[in-house]
């Protein structure tokens, strides 16, 4: 044996691997500086006009910060991505602190948070940026601007700019392609235009793209009720929209497509998860705890959700009779922690520290419903090419539901999980052309390997 | 009973799981001087580029082992004391055994080039080779890669990310035609290029050069060209790790020599994976296979055998993959990198040098496909080959093989037409 190599006692598991050195990265492009200095424009833009400062509150205004900010980061992402030869580049991603939890990505997470808590209990804070909004608002729903349609416009805008994102960054890739266009059509037509260009009808704001249990409100009686007096036939298309999607749309569309049909394609949350969150995809927890922390609170999350619509309609039923006020309180009790910290503040201010599923993994109830379905009932299945796995991990680390995707590949196993959202991400990065994403002719022929639904349950029920 | 396996890669995992299947209650020990857990070795590159943390390249939660009673010892294991029934281990205490695996793997062949043992010469196989190369990456500009193969262009990619010009000496006329035959071959060149690669085909090493400080200086190659770098990448293939079972007389030649079912010229001593040759009783060339498929089904019924079934190893219809940076290429069967006697080759290339597929026939019969830039199912062309199939019922059902994502192109109608105009 040559001694040299008995010398090595290097300890890869507490020290790791830090970032190798590098010799000097090009300088920026001539477009690439441009495209920031007009980013950098639109943001010194909106902090003199939140403070107050003309021309605020006007078109020219909003144009003046949203045009610069929006075009100026989607600009500097097109021309980032142009100069590399088109495939999936993730060089880097361990090593940045923004994408690795460095002081960057908490400082990221904080202002994520901040904006949230901000955006939940005190909106005052935000009263600048709603009003330079407010023209649009105006236009659109012939309200004036409120911190959720700031929201809204905001979140909007950042669907679209992470959007040119994916598409540069997954141009070799059409599933990618074509998947980031529907999330960008769903958010801005369904999620933004349309509510409000309802409520400029005088009509009420009504998202199509969600349904009970994600949005409870919309099988709640309150809801109904107001739905059904509204003057006009909206109100009851509107509960038939609603009961539709959520009894029939959805366990059908589930059992031919499997749940991305709605979580990676359609859906708000999954829309910014899957523009916005990409970057940070890699961070969520692939282990065995995480998955039994996450059956646990999202079926959780899922029956409290149940079982506050059942007292409510027991409640409005009875006229109060039998649960007085309770269910109410139930109700706001969900819209408090669930609704607001759980979706948002966590949901969306942990992307940085805990990846750009959390809310989708471990609080959405829409997900956990899609979820069941998928796993018992539905056709859709990743499946894995022969023996041609090489264990890489690759697609379990590329993961943003936090599925150990190789565990099953490296056994030549189909992937039939309840949370996996289809976004095909783990396809995509596999260098060995080893998974795919099929909607087969059946759901009785998914399970390759000994993962049957019924003895997982079983097993997991054990962990009691 | 205690089971105890040398090397802790791929092979003396598959072992381990076999041998604990079949045998609930044996000792297993597994023993690496190189990890403390079993990590995926093709993912080496992916934790020096950045694109995963090493913690992500282990294929098993560190409680699996313990879960699975696989007892792991982190040492250098520095005798086999076959007669003794144990290993001597460098700086601990011996570790007995009643049946032993070695799967201790390959090393990176090195040809004697004059200056090879200088500071910043590496090869690339191991984490100590990565760890070597986060040192020789530091103030480096520019790096030498010797050896057209798989390993060769994965270094490439490694220190292209890191911003480092890369010269690739390929002695062919073209990048690993010793496996690929020429169109595909080219696709690569032309992938190696459009990255900034300075790809240098039909030259050879001839010397390393160094400075006063033992380092690396440059190269000058078989056309007395001075090429000045700081790191030279040997990457001309790998050789069966064979240095303890020799020292410790265990039967070697090229390899470990070993029957078809792992078994060396030592009673209760197997050897399996990269380091094992398959002794072939009149079949001509003993077995060496050296990827990741081959040792992970070697070790697999190497460790069947020593549970103490009858198991065979059959290596099966062939089947490999790589990518080269963002060309993926399967193959499946056997195609020979040039033409042969007996065989037909149909071959297809989109217009835009994105995709290809060949298909070779042999007595006609389908014996081998590759494909490029498109993705087929392994168990789709394993039964075509296995089953004989004509070029016309393959080509009938072509679009049964194709694994791409969905919404992808779809090229069979045109790989059709032209296979069929070819075969005409």
């Amino acid at each position: 044996m040559e001694e040299n190599i008995v010398d090595y006692d290097f300890d890869e598991e507490t020290l790791g691997f830090e970032e190798p050195e590098k010799a000097p990265d090009k300088p920026l492009g001539t477009g690439e500086k441009l495209s920031l200095a007009v980013l950098g424009f639109g943001i010194l833009m909106f902090a003199l006009q939140s403070m107050g400062m003309p021309p605020g509150g006007t078109w020219a205004g909003f144009l003046l910060v949203f045009l610069p900010v929006s075009l100026g980061t989607a600009l500097y992402f097109y021309l980032s991505f142009k100069g590399t030869v088109p495939g999936i580049k993730h060089d880097n991603v361990y090593f940045r602190g923004i994408t690795a939890r460095g002081s960057l990505g908490w400082l990221v997470g904080i202002v994520f948070t901040g904006f949230y808590i901000a955006l939940y209990w005190f909106p005052e804070y935000l009263a600048g940026g709603i009003r330079i909004v407010n023209p649009l608002s105006l236009a659109l729903s012939g309200s004036p601007a409120n911190n959720w349609f700031f929201y809204g416009f905001l979140y909007t805008v950042a669907v679209f700019v992470f959007g040119v994102r994916m598409f540069m960054k997954y141009r070799n890739n059409r599933y990618q392609k074509i998947r980031t266009a529907s999330v960008m059509f769903f958010q801005l037509g369904f999620a933004f235009l349309i509510p409000n260009i309802l409520m400029l009808f005088n009509q009420p704001e009504f998202y199509l793209s969600y349904f009970w249990p994600l949005k409870p409100e919309y099988l709640f009686p309150g809801t109904l009720s107001y739905f059904v007096n509204h003057p006009g036939g909206l109100g009851m298309f509107l509960v038939f929209w609603g009961a539709v999607m959520t009894f029939i749309a959805t366990p059908l569309l589930t059992y031919y497509f499997g749940k991305r049909w709605y979580c990676s394609w359609v859906c708000g949350c999954g829309g910014l998860a899957e523009t916005m969150g990409d970057p940070w995809r890699q961070l969520s927890d692939k282990s065995k705890k995480a998955w039994r922390i996450e059956r646990w609170v999202v079926h959780s999350v899922l029956v409290f959700i149940v079982v506050t619509t059942i007292l409510l309609w027991v409640n409005s039923a009875t006229s109060g009779a039998v649960f007085g006020e309770a269910s109410m309180s139930l109700k706001k009790w969900y819209g408090f922690y669930i609704g607001a910290i759980f979706s948002g503040v966590i949901g969306v201010g942990f992307y940085p520290i805990m990846g750009s599923r959390v809310w989708c993994r471990f609080g959405c109830p829409m997900a956990a419903v899609l979820g069941i379905f998928q796993r018992y009932l539905s056709r859709f299945r990743i499946t894995t090419n022969g023996d041609q796995c090489m264990s890489c991990g690759n697609c379990s680390t590329y993961c943003e539901m936090g599925i150990d995707v190789r565990a099953y590949a490296q056994k030549g196993e189909n992937i039939v999980r309840a949370s996996c959202v289809g976004c095909g991400v783990c396809s995509a990065v596999c260098p060995r052309g080893v998974l795919k994403l099929e909607n087969g002719g059946t759901f009785k022929d998914r399970f390759s390997g000994s993962d049957k639904p019924l003895g997982a349950l079983i097993d997991s029920l054990k962990h009691v | 009973m205690r089971v105890a396996i040398i090397g802790n890669g791929v092979t003396g995992v598959a072992a381990a799981l076999s041998v604990r299947r079949l045998q609930p209650d044996w000792e297993i020990v597994m023993i690496s001087g190189e990890s403390s857990f079993h990590y995926s070795r093709p993912a080496l590159m992916y934790i020096f580029m950045g694109h995963m943390s090493y913690k992500d390249t282990k294929p098993y939660e560190d409680s699996f082992w313990r879960k699975n009673r696989i007892d792991l010892v982190r040492g250098w294991v520095s005798g086999i004391d076959a007669a003794g029934k144990k290993l001597i281990m460098h700086e601990r205490d011996s570790i007995s055994f009643d049946k032993l695996l070695i799967a201790t793997g390959s090393k990176s062949n090195r040809f004697g080039w004059p200056g090879q043992d200088l500071g910043g010469v590496q090869g690339l196989y191991s984490l100590m080779d990565i760890r070597l190369l986060y040192e020789n990456v530091k103030g480096a500009r520019s790096a030498v890669i010797v050896g057209g193969g798989l390993i060769g262009i994965e270094l490439a990619e490694m220190l292209h990310s890191r911003n480092i010009h890369v010269t690739f000496l390929v002695r062919e006329e073209s990048y690993w035609t010793n496996v690929l035959p020429a169109e595909e071959s080219r696709m690569i060149n032309r992938v190696i290029l459009e990255q900034g690669i300075d790809l240098r085909l039909t030259t050879e090493l001839k010397e390393i050069v160094g400075n006063d400080s033992g380092k690396v200086r440059g190269v000058v190659t078989s056309k007395e060209e001075f090429i000045e770098c700081q790191i030279v990448g040997l990457t001309a293939g790998v050789s069966p790790n064979i240095a303890l079972a020799k020292a410790s007389g265990i039967n070697t030649g090229r390899g470990i020599l070993v029957d078809w079912s792992f078994r060396t010229d030592t009673p209760d001593v197997f050897a399996a994976g990269d380091c094992a040759e398959i002794i072939t009783e009149g079949e001509g060339r003993n077995l060496i296979q050296q990827v990741w498929y081959t040792g992970k089904n070697q070790g697999k019924v190497a460790g069947e055998v020593i549970a103490g079934r009858q198991s065979v190893y059959d290596p099966g219809i062939w089947y490999n993959s790589a990518k080269f940076f963002d060309l993926e290429y399967q193959t499946y069967g056997t195609v020979s990198s040039a033409p042969v006697s007996g065989e037909s080759s149909f071959y297809w290339e989109h217009p835009d040098h994105s995709r290809s597929i060949r298909i070779v026939t042999k007595d006609g019969a389908v014996c081998g496909i590759n494909v490029m830039g498109l993705r087929y199912s392994h168990r789709v062309c394993e039964s075509w080959v296995a089953e004989k199939r004509s070029l016309d019922y393959v080509l009938g059902h072509l679009g049964d093989a194709n694994f791409d994502p969905e919404f992808y192109e779809k090229c069979e109608a045109e790989i059709i037409k032209e296979i069929r105009k070819q075969a005409a």
